[in-house]
């Protein structure tokens, strides 16, 4: 049962991901691209993860891409048929093939290690998946997650000073 | 469900689709776009070997990939609105300014 539902989900998250390619009109991509991000979302929640799925769904399917319909409609570029790809058609499809061989041969030679830490299923449905990361996040990472502060408060300059037309 | 190869194989082809709009794509937005699946693609990878290790450090990671992600949108955002601006374009042919 649970392999069917990860197989349907596997088929809609590789259809919206072409679709994302392959749209003429780049609000169709962006509204596929929030399709293949929810699949992913059932991905983090079914592999133990719903605080990731939670934030997937937060972050990315609402603030980002919120943000690209917005510069989307307000740019509003008309949509041009004619050109939609560059000469390079046949390049990328070429480089595209070699990653996904380079891909499959690293999967079919290699092995995945044993299990090596303390976090197993039973654990993170007893505790509570967000309890542990938090305690992760705010022990070991502590530092990088500061970090992080100082990264977002330079986008945000950033942003602004790129955006105004006059500083 | 706890088999890894599974979901690496999904996050290969993501990861694929994205690099192959990447590459032939000429809309600047449509790239963007693109490279956010790539990161995604990277991100389900990431959540796939902390649940098999049994390790939370991948999903850690995840949190700053989506941080960095979240940055990269509001910085390369603003970079195509002021692109617009000077060309009245978005396709990546018109960025030749420094063409040698």
């Amino acid at each position: 049962m649970e392999t069917l539902f990860f197989l349907i989900i596997t088929f809609v998250a590789i259809v919206s991901a072409i679709l994302v390619v392959t749209c003429k009109n780049p609000i169709n991509s962006a509204l596929a691209l929030i399709m293949t991000f929810f699949c992913l979302a059932t991905y983090y929640v079914m592999l133990d993860a719903p605080f990731m799925a939670a934030v997937q769904v937060m972050v990315y399917a609402g603030a980002i891409m919120v943000l690209m319909v917005f510069t989307i409609m307000l740019l509003n570029i008309r949509v041009d048929a004619t050109k939609k790809h560059s000469h390079k058609l046949i390049f990328g499809s070429i480089i595209g093939f070699f990653t996904v061989l380079n891909l499959v041969v690293v999967l079919v030679k290699s092995r995945a290690a044993l299990p090596t830490g303390p976090y197993s299923g039973e654990m993170i449905k007893k505790i509570g998946h967000t309890e542990l990361v938090g305690r992760e996040i705010f022990t070991n990472f502590l530092l990088p997650f500061e970090i992080t502060s100082i990264l977002l408060l330079v986008a945000i300059i950033g942003a602004v000073i790129l955006a105004k037309k006059k500083i | 469900m706890e088999n890894l190869n599974s979901y690496l194989i999904v996050s290969a082809i993501l990861f694929t689709i994205g690099t192959i709009g990447v590459l032939t794509r000429k809309n600047v937005i449509v790239i963007f776009m693109c490279i956010e699946l790539m990161l995604n693609a990277v991100n389900l990878t990431f959540v796939a070997f902390s649940r098999h290790l049994g390790n939370l450090d991948g999903q850690v990671f995840v949190f700053f990939i989506m941080t960095v992600a979240a940055a990269e949108a509001a910085v390369g955002l603003a970079l195509i609105i002021a692109f617009f601006n000077n060309k009245e374009s978005i396709d990546v042919d018109d960025v030749n300014l420094m063409k040698w």
